[in-house]
């Protein structure tokens, strides 16, 4: 590779051909503050588009100002990063940029986490020198996401997560000028659209744009309504993530402390979604094992690969992009569905409690499980199994409003009945996860002997499309995996032409899968935030002493007490689910 | 669940399969499709644009946002008469946006809409190339020079 040699501020430096200004500089230690871009090097995710201008640097014989983010090095070249009239230039870009951004700052969601709030603040802006129209749109409410677009700088990150990274293609540009904006065709809402709710959108948006649909105060409703008995479960995810919202180094595992903050709440007992894992597993895990005997059989009509169904996101994108597929799918309901069925059968038996009185309410890093939580189908009468869906990020201002702070609390432990889990269960947020779980469990099913090795080592990684094979006693199990819905569709393509003879495809619509779910502590573009939050998960899984779900003892008695065997007509009905045909189809008037 | 569903009569949807497939189905071609797509229907709802979309396999969002962007593209149907103000720097300054809100005025529509007995359709344009006779205005393919705003009224009689 060849060198070049560059002043920046009087310092010489070498970088690499094709590095940009920003990386330059930033190899001499100066942070050139940006605004439209976005770089996830570890997830191949990259936003340039050039088009804020804040990062605007002088290059000696170059009579405007340039980018950094979007110009090269060059042999020679000398850079002054913070010269007067670069400092005047940003905050007059910045300026412009504010002077059509509503003031409401103090009561923005955002508020506190807004990139474009700690950019007037890092450059000291005091005052906007510049009056003009304002941008007004009408605020789009879904049940997962809210865009409220007089907020959008049009940096447009969402638009390349929703098309480039996801494939979803959603959200466009639209219209020109000072009424161009970011909106699904037609300017119509989310829920017309073929939305998946993954979130991604709202994960990289540097300002109060899109935000999460907020349920909290429905949760604070139910829990000081005396009639109710509010029960919550928390998602793998969710324990690797919250302590960044508290200050916490990325990667702490607060479970314990979580757990005890959600008591201290007033919940009525705390559960674990990673019972629910283990109960996919189960589900799951049999299921693939009954269609690969099948297959093996010489059965040639059986639907394989099997394609897993915990992603709320990646299901929507299955029914709207690939309905074709709807059959390959396991039927098996997501572990938060999961949970809401049993929850509100078998626990709201136990503790006594009508149907009706049982609040349910998730913790997850998912804003797609708020959707997921309203389908028709996850419904008794009108009664929906999960209640309410909230985010990490709601569930820290949860705490926030209710008790301050978690990092002092006394670690405490999940309540009985759907409480324990297992080291595969966790995994489950991490990409890879799910397989590698229901490989554990296969194992020992389908062989009758104990697994030794439980780390399914080449299961993991943060490769987008990942492909494994796994020796099961001499069957020889071929696994894709993919995260991210556009990796997501190149597997998937595969399986549609007949090109992959895969027995089994893990999708995360995630990047990274659900540790970096649009619901988590936002990562401000910082990938190894996402890396450190998989190995978090991982050490819990080493820590824990039972590691594959059929072992897990409120599992063993849930299906004694309970469901009988797995896929059993009662765990037929309230574990597995169907899918829908949702991809918009023309209709020929003759 | 229910799918949505876009009606399109059966010609209509022949004709943007056409008019694709004479250009590959190439998504590159987007915008050369959309062109003679609007040639066809003289505009481009909502529905075209889907199938459009479908033929091309393109999201439609993306078809809606070339569509949003190119002020050539239209949704709504244009008039029997399309009147094309210039809005040039000639024309300007010579008091094109007095005309301009006299034949708002006149027929109570805004620029890139249409009266509602379809007539009429008003839009404004950058120079002709006739700034000797500005401010211009154009009516179907009827050019008028050094209109003033006293003259709309008796200029859209005509038609």
């Amino acid at each position: 590779m060849s060198l070049i040699n560059i002043k920046i501020n009087g310092k010489d430096i070498q970088v690499a051909a094709g590095t940009t200004v920003l990386q330059a500089a930033k190899k001499v230690g100066i942070e050139i503050p940006t605004l439209c871009h976005m770089n996830l090097h570890d997830l191949n995710i990259e936003h340039n588009p050039g088009g804020c201008r804040i990062c605007v640097v002088e290059v000696a014989g170059r009579r405007n100002l340039a980018p950094a983010c979007v110009t090269k090095v060059t042999e020679g070249m000398e850079v002054k990063t913070h010269t007067m009239r670069v400092l005047n230039a940003r905050k007059t870009v910045l300026e412009l940029i504010l002077s059509d951004h509503p003031f409401e700052c103090l009561t923005c969601a955002k508020n506190g986490t807004c990139d474009l709030q700690k950019l007037a603040q890092d450059l000291g802006v005091r005052e906007i020198h510049y009056q003009g129209e304002q941008s007004s749109y009408k605020e789009d409410n879904s049940p997962s996401i809210i865009r409220d677009m007089d907020k959008c700088i049009m940096c447009r990150r969402c638009e390349t997560m929703c098309n480039e990274v996801q494939t979803c293609g959603v959200l466009s540009g639209v219209n020109r000028g000072f009424d161009a904006v970011v909106a699904p065709a037609f300017e119509q809402d989310l829920i017309q659209s073929p939305c998946t709710f993954c979130g991604q959108c709202v994960a990289v948006c540097p300002t109060g744009a899109l935000t999460e649909r907020d349920y909290t105060n429905r949760v604070i409703r139910a829990l000081a309504d005396p009639t109710k008995t509010v029960i919550v479960q928390t998602a793998p995810a969710v324990r690797a993530a919250l302590g960044e919202e508290f200050g916490l180094e990325p990667g702490t595992l607060v479970t314990g402390k979580m757990v005890a903050a959600l008591r201290k709440i007033g919940f009525d007992k705390v559960y674990d979604t990673d019972f629910a894992a283990d109960l996919t597993i189960m589900e799951e895990g049999t299921e693939l094992l009954g269609r690969l005997t099948k297959f093996l059989n010489g059965d040639k009509d059986v639907k394989l690969p099997l394609l897993t169904s915990c992603c709320p996101a990646w299901v929507n994108f299955l029914e709207y992009q690939f309905p074709e597929l709807k059959d390959i799918p396991s039927t098996a309901k997501s572990p938060q569905q999961m949970f809401g069925a049993v929850a509100k059968t078998y626990i709201a038996e136990k503790l006594g409690v009508a149907r009706e009185d049982l609040i349910v309410v998730s913790i997850m890093p998912c804003l797609a499980k708020k959707y997921e939580a309203q389908r028709p189908e996850f419904a008794v009468n009108g009664n929906p199994d999960v209640d309410f869906a909230l985010s990490t990020r709601e569930l820290a201002h949860l705490i926030k409003q209710s008790i301050g702070d978690l990092k002092d609390l006394e670690e405490e432990d999940y309540d009985k009945l759907m409480g324990q889990s297992t080291g595969a269960a966790v995994i489950f947020g991490n990409t890879g996860g799910v397989i590698e779980a229901a490989c554990r469990t296969a194992y020992e099913v389908h062989t009758g002997k104990t697994l030794e090795k439980v780390d399914f080592k080449q299961l993991r990684g943060l490769e987008g499309v990942r492909t494994a094979s796994v020796d099961i006693d001499g069957l020889e199990l071929k696994l894709g995996i993919a995260h991210g819905l556009g990796n997501a569709r190149k597997l998937l393509e595969m399986v549609k032409n007949g090109e992959a003879d895969f027995h089994a495809i893990e999708i995360m619509a995630c990047p990274g899968g659900c540790i970096g779910g649009g619901g988590q502590p936002l990562h401000h573009g910082d990938s190894s935030i996402l890396k450190a939050r998989a190995a978090a998960l991982y050490r819990a899984d080493e820590e824990m002493k039972l590691r594959k779900s059929h072992e897990n003892p409120e599992i063993i008695s849930l299906y004694k007490e309970f469901l009988g065997q797995p896929m059993s007509e009662k765990a037929h009905h309230l574990l597995h689910t169907e899918y829908f045909d949702k991809k918009k189809v023309i209709y020929i008037e003759k | 669940m229910s799918r949505i569903q876009i009606k399109l009569k059966e010609q209509d949807y022949k004709a943007i399969r056409e008019i694709c497939h004479s250009f590959n189905n190439d998504p590159e071609e987007l915008i050369n499709v959309l062109h003679k797509t609007q040639g066809h229907f003289g505009y481009l709802p909502a529905e075209v644009q889907e199938a459009v979309a479908q033929e091309l396999n393109v999201p439609v969002a993306k078809v809606y946002g070339v569509v949003t962007f190119y002020s050539f593209f239209t949704m709504s149907p244009k008039g029997q008469f399309p009147i094309s103000i210039c809005m040039g720097t000639a024309c300007y300054v010579r008091g094109a946006e007095k005309v301009l809100e006299e034949v708002k005025k006149e027929l109570k529509i805004n620029v890139g809409e249409t009266t509602p007995d379809g007539k009429f359709s008003l839009s404004c344009l950058r120079c002709v190339g006739a700034c000797g006779l500005a401010p211009v205005v154009m009516i179907g393919d009827k050019t008028f020079g050094r209109v003033a705003p006293e003259d709309v009224k008796k200029i859209l009689a005509e038609f």
